[in-house]
């Protein structure tokens, strides 16, 4: 229901900004003098191999995705329309079963300033392991436990490139929540989440303004971004309740958060050295987390056309044991391999180890292209070690490998 | 003894002048060749990759690329894929340079990510193809020392042959001998010799085309890998002169919005 009412509003917006250029333009040949319908569908199957810890949870899954993009120009691509949904279909898990619109605004470019209006996907960034400076969006929680995919975020976006590089003003509204997996699903904790009592510490619930202002620059062989963002945390904190038959559940609770970050990335030779840093306050409590380390490529090893990269980060985060993910003093050691063939074959495998508890979260995919319209991924996810104490003690039966098949159109 | 000291004194100070005279006269050909290259402006074309590999069998990719000529310094380039369907919208944008490693930036449309690509990277395949990055790189009269070594026909026109070595270590090549016509100072052909001077691979230039009356581009470049017997060709299209590009069209704005 909340979806749809963001969906009438951008269309509405849309139609708007639509109808206006229409009637602007004196002479209208054709409406769009671009456009391209893509998109891709895929099956996936996951595989548990140790038994599960709760009640209702399963050994093999199978889920299949469906994501569609649409891309319309005119005004000789002066302005666009952008459109990307997404739906997933889970054998078992309820939660997993979602669709959401990851984006769907309309952009228009200037000579050195673009404005988006709609939702939008942002990222900010450098570092592998860990992406603290990325706050825009809300991760998908249902999709991966690494957070890597986001929910689209309705923003007002105008960016503007002065030579002394960009700048980025946001204004976002209508805060998206964090999702875990449904009872039938693994990778979840034993309680529920009650997310009809979620609370939030402003007034405004989900429709507190939001802001975010940010710089970057490329300086001969430095990137660098400089970021504020103020508005609702993504990462919620969790109420215990306990009922009247000493039944556990957790209600999250959304903070107002001003969050101040830097992100920076030097080349030098085969070399990258990457930082991020952030320090935020809330009402209750002030933080600083950073994740620092480097990437070193060998290059076309021995003339085979293959590139060996070697990943470590240290990250550092001063939040301890309350951190769902528990980088609060990790390193992170991966490997990544390209062999550069007509079939774009590469592997990425590594671990982080907490350095108090020897606490290790595993993990190693794989990808190659078969034929011209469809790509195989084999993923791998593992726990070692984790002490009863840590966060991640309550999924640690849930390592998995699964295989995915996409059909790109 | 006296005179055959004198005699070798004399031929080795020929020696000398020669190869003196050949590297003046191979940087002499290179920089005219530069020179006819000059005041392009900027240009956009779509380009077909074909692979084939020792049996025949052939892979298609398709990308679409933009240039601006940077006064003083190496070219800039956009480089946007449409085909495999998997990297779609997947963006390149490299700022070149007249010494030292190229600044590169790769944009995933999936993660909404732009990254920094080591500079240094040059001597791999580009896309699986027989084609280096550096291959593919902006051609500076500095990134090259030269050797003049003889006039030959070649594509049945007169050119100059010259041989040139990589200033940068991190290339793959030892040497590459290139053939410029004569009269144009357009490339015909380019062999390349592996860092254990083997010849690897050989370029030819073909469909030249002349374009605002004076620049010649090769609408055809083959190359061949003989020692794996693979080959790439590139096949250029819609080749458009001065379509009003600007320095803001090579952002990393530009990047991200590339279609």
């Amino acid at each position: 229901m909340k979806h749809a009412t963001i969906a009438a509003l951008c269309l509405l917006l849309g139609g708007g900004v639509l109808a206006q250029e229409g009637d602007s333009t004196a002479v209208r040949k054709k409406m769009f003098s671009y456009s391209e319908f893509t998109g891709e569908i895929e099956g996936s199957y996951r595989y548990f191999p140790e038994e599960s810890l709760y009640p209702g949870q399963h050994e093999e899954y199978f889920s299949s995705a469906f994501q569609p993009k649409l891309y319309l120009e005119w005004n000789d691509g002066k302005q666009s329309f952008n459109f990307q949904g997404f739906a997933r279909l889970d054998q078992y898990d309820n939660q997993r079963t979602h669709a959401d619109i990851r984006e769907m605004y309309w952009q228009k470019v200037f000579r050195t300033w673009e404005m988006s209006v709609g939702l939008k996907k942002i990222f900010w960034g450098v570092t592998e392991s860990n992406h603290l400076v990325d706050i825009i969006n809300q991760s998908d929680g249902v999709e991966g436990f690494d957070l890597e995919q986001k929910l689209g975020q309705p923003m007002v976006h105008l960016s503007f490139a002065p030579s002394w590089g960009t700048v980025d003003m946001f204004i976002l509204s209508y805060f998206r929540e964090l999702t875990f997996p449904g009872e039938q699903g693994r990778l979840r904790p034993p309680f529920q989440i009650n997310y009809d009592d979620v609370t939030f510490e402003s007034d405004n619930e989900e429709w507190q303004p939001e802001f975010a202002l940010r710089w970057s620059n490329s300086i001969s062989v430095f990137d660098i971004g400089l970021s504020h963002f103020y508005g609702t945390s993504r990462t919620p904190i969790f109420n215990t309740v306990v009922d009247t038959s000493f039944n556990i559940s957790f209600t999250p609770h959304y903070e107002l958060i001003n969050q101040s970050a830097i992100d920076l990335q030097a080349s030098t030779g085969s070399m990258l050295w990457k930082v991020e840093a952030i320090h935020r306050e809330s009402k209750r409590k002030t933080i600083t987390a950073i994740t620092a380390g480097g990437e070193y490529t060998f290059s076309n090893l021995f003339r085979s056309g293959i590139d060996v990269g070697i990943l470590a980060e240290y990250l550092f985060d001063d939040r301890g044991q309350e951190l769902i993910t528990g980088f609060n003093n990790d390193i992170f050691l991966a490997a990544r391999i390209a062999l550069n063939d007509k079939q774009s074959t590469d592997f990425l495998g590594g671990v982080t180890i907490d350095r108090d508890t020897d606490a290790q979260l595993l993990f190693a995919q794989a990808n190659r292209r078969l034929g011209e319209t469809w790509k195989v991924s084999l993923d791998y996810s593992g726990f070692g070690n984790i002490p009863e104490d840590d966060f991640l003690y309550l999924i640690r039966k849930d390592g998995f490998v699964q295989v995915t098949l996409i059909k790109y159109f | 003894m006296k005179q055959s000291k004198v005699l070798s004194l004399v031929a080795l100070a020929s020696i000398v002048s020669m190869s003196a005279f050949a590297q003046n006269k191979g940087l002499e050909i290179a920089k005219k060749a530069d020179a006819a290259d000059n005041g392009w402006g900027d240009s956009a074309n779509t380009l077909n990759m074909t692979l084939k590999n020792r049996h025949g069998q052939e892979t298609k990719r398709q990308m679409k690329s933009y240039f601006l000529e940077v006064k003083g310094d190496g070219d800039k380039s956009l480089t946007v894929f449409n085909t495999p369907a998997d990297v779609k919208g997947t963006a390149t944008l490299a700022y070149t340079h007249k010494s030292g490693p190229d600044d590169q930036w790769l944009y995933l449309p999936a993660l909404k990510r732009v990254k920094r690509i080591s500079g240094s990277n040059r001597s791999g395949p580009f896309m699986g193809s027989e084609f280096a990055y550096e291959d593919l790189s902006s051609q500076e009269v500095e990134k090259y020392t030269y050797k003049y070594i003889k006039d030959e026909k070649m594509n049945g026109a007169d050119c100059h042959v010259v041989e040139r070595y990589p200033v940068e270590k991190t290339s793959g090549y030892k040497r590459q001998v290139v053939w410029f016509n004569k009269s144009n100072y357009r490339v015909e052909k380019t062999d390349y010799y592996d860092r254990k001077n083997t010849l690897l691979k050989t370029l030819t230039f073909s469909k030249y085309k002349q374009y605002l009356g004076k620049y010649w581009r090769a609408n055809e470049m083959k190359m061949v890998n003989h020692q794996n017997k693979k080959q790439t060709v590139l096949q250029f299209t819609d080749m458009k002169f001065k379509t009003g590009l600007t320095e803001e069209d090579f952002s990393q704005n530009s990047l991200k919005r590339a279609k």
